[in-house]
């Protein structure tokens, strides 16, 4: 029997305790539930990241990405107009797009040359009428039914997503007014990309993706403010999460907006520290950026995450590799008004994210303890009761109501029966 | 200083900067710096792009001990350590006393958690392109930009390579 029968069984047969409070931890290591994610879920009706506009500013921009594992390109054609396109040629299926960005008037295959414009349509075959008169294609061979697969695509606020459904919603409503209220406030003028970082976890996609909706492992699994007492964690703050529980936002607020930037600033840094304090605090010069907030870490159900830590903003996409592996592909940002202090503290600030990121490197660690200790216990679940049992948005920080969120809206995706204790209810968590 | 000194003693500067990472004695790390230094880890990909974001940036040697200090008590990782492979140096320039090099390095992560323990893979390969003063006759890196072809980071980067 094999392993996606078991669980088709064990759902059907409202084995007790598979609901969003507790996950059981074969969800994170059976292959083929990850081979039937690939097909429902990346392949299903969700939006996927796949760039910013930005990256493709000019006719003839394009880079090669991943929908799941499907291996995709995204143009921007001689018009102006942007494409995704499945990164497989129509003839004998290889790989198109070789390069992971560049700028081509053509893609042209390289196994038989086969070559297209940047729309995908298929614009030259060689040897086409044979040789002599000899081979080639029948005269009724038309090219016209040999372009590449579309992917068909949407944008919002310069963030270009991708999908291969027909019945999704549209990308506004898929996002919610709450998510995109957010893009509204970070993506609020021209941005300039100014740089990527990649990062190989070995883990499941989604001991990552709960992780990005988690905020009470923020002062606790990171512990770089903590030990310099360098920012005073003021758990003011909140979770939204979209009416669907797919996408969500951590919102860390701005309890003092004068104590938020005397934590910052080089003269006080260090006075709520007990023993530690930084030596050159000029790495945590910021400016206050946005009205309400200090922290923001928004995700957008299956593969993106945008995240604003002070004066750092990136998009984070999660590229599955496997069931135990992905890659996390950070693109940072700023604005394309920023002046040169601004510019300067971004890039020094990006010392906090990313694969060394002083407040961020621990991520991609937790993961891999997580699948680790998981790998050889199916039956076993975990705990997910924190701030409750309800799944909607929550007024605390001290919350998983967006994981849980997160799995009842994967089961529904997964076709997985879900039962149990979630009361499944928008509401904010239990009184105290 | 004669060149072949200069080379010797630039190369002593490697071995021993190599030594202190693989040996994990990490506070003395930013001792192999000036006051006033540019200590950078960019990948590849960005440097290719003309892209300004860096994995780990320091530009004092407060910063690298900030670094040294969060490496100790905050940051939490797979317990490790490094073995870097230096490849001969070339000497670039000497401009004013300030000696620009470029060397190829490779470092092997071994780890040293239960799971793991004594598994090591090539973790990181790319070019140092250094800066070298001498200050009191000792050399010291004014400059060291790594730049990693190893633009994949296997799970973190936390040790300074």
């Amino acid at each position: 029997m094999g392993a996606s029968t078991q669980i088709h069984q064990t759902y059907a047969n409202g084995h007790p305790a598979v609901d969003p409070t507790q996950v059981p931890y074969r969800l994170y290591t059976d292959p083929e539930l990850y081979a039937r994610e690939q097909e429902q879920l990346f392949r299903g009706p969700t939006w996927n990241y796949l760039a910013l506009e930005a990256e493709l500013a000019k006719p003839g921009d394009f880079r090669a990405n991943f929908i799941g594992e499907t291996p995709v390109f995204i143009t921007r054609d001689q018009k102006g107009e942007l494409h995704a396109l499945v990164n497989r040629c129509a003839h004998r299926g290889a790989i198109v797009c070789r390069e992971v960005r560049g700028n081509r008037k053509t893609m042209v295959c390289p196994y038989h040359q086969w070559s297209y414009d940047l729309n995908g349509t298929l614009r030259g075959v060689p040897f086409r009428r044979g040789v002599n008169g000899k081979g080639g294609y029948a005269e009724d061979f038309n090219p016209a039914e040999h372009s590449l697969t579309p992917v068909r695509i949407a944008t919002y606020r310069g963030l270009v997503f991708g999908t291969f459904s027909d019945d999704v919603a549209p990308l506004p409503e898929y996002l919610g007014p709450a998510m995109r209220e957010h893009f509204d406030t970070i993506f609020n003028r021209p941005i300039e990309v100014l740089g990527f970082s990649r990062q190989l976890i070995h883990g499941n996609w989604k001991v990552y993706a709960e992780n990005t909706k988690d905020p009470y492992h923020g002062s606790l699994l990171h512990m770089f403010h903590a030990t310099f007492g360098s920012y005073r964690s003021s758990q003011d703050g909140g979770m939204k999460v979209d009416e669907q529980g797919r996408n969500s936002l951590i919102i860390a607020l701005k309890s003092d907006e004068k104590q938020e930037l005397a934590a910052y600033t080089s003269e006080s840094v260090g006075s709520y520290s007990k023993t530690l304090k930084l030596a050159d605090p000029t790495l945590l010069a910021a400016r206050p950026e946005f009205d309400r907030f200090s922290t923001t870490i928004q995700y957008i159900f299956p593969n993106l995450v945008v995240q604003q830590i002070s004066n750092t903003l990136a998009t984070r996409q999660l590229v599955p590799k496997g069931v135990d592996k992905f890659e996390l592909l950070v693109t940072y940002f700023g604005y394309r008004d920023d002046d040169d202090e601004m510019r300067t503290m971004r890039i020094k600030q990006s010392n906090l994210i990313g694969p060394a990121g002083l407040i961020a490197l621990e991520d991609g660690y937790a993961v891999e303890l997580v699948q680790r200790a998981v790998a050889y216990d199916r039956e076993a679940h975990s705990y997910i009761e924190l701030g409750g049992r309800g799944t909607g948005n929550d007024d605390s920080l001290v919350t998983e109501s967006a994981i849980r969120a997160f799995w009842k809206s994967y089961g529904e995706l997964m076709g997985l029966r879900w039962g149990g204790s979630a009361d499944g209810s928008n509401g904010t968590a239990r009184a105290d | 200083m004669e060149a072949t000194e200069l080379r010797a003693r630039i190369e002593d500067l490697q071995a021993a900067y190599a030594e202190c990472l693989d040996s994990n004695r990490l506070e003395q790390w930013p001792e192999f710096f000036t006051e006033r230094c540019i200590y950078k880890i960019i990948p590849y990909e960005n440097e290719a792009l003309g892209m300004p974001i860096p994995l780990m940036y320091g530009d004092s040697r407060g910063m690298l001990r900030d670094r040294v200090v969060a490496h100790r008590n905050a940051n939490f990782f797979a317990p490790h350590m490094y073995r870097h492979l230096i490849a001969r140096m070339r000497i670039a320039g000497n401009d004013h006393g300030v000696v620009s090099t470029f060397t190829n390095y490779a470092v092997y992560r071994t780890m040293l958690d239960p799971g793991d323990y004594g598994r090591s893979e090539l973790f990181s390969v790319g070019v140092y392109q250094d800066k070298i003063v001498f200050e009191n006759g000792n050399p010291l890196f004014q400059e060291k930009i790594v730049v990693i072809d190893t633009s994949q980071i296997s799970t973190l980067l936390v040790t300074p390579l």
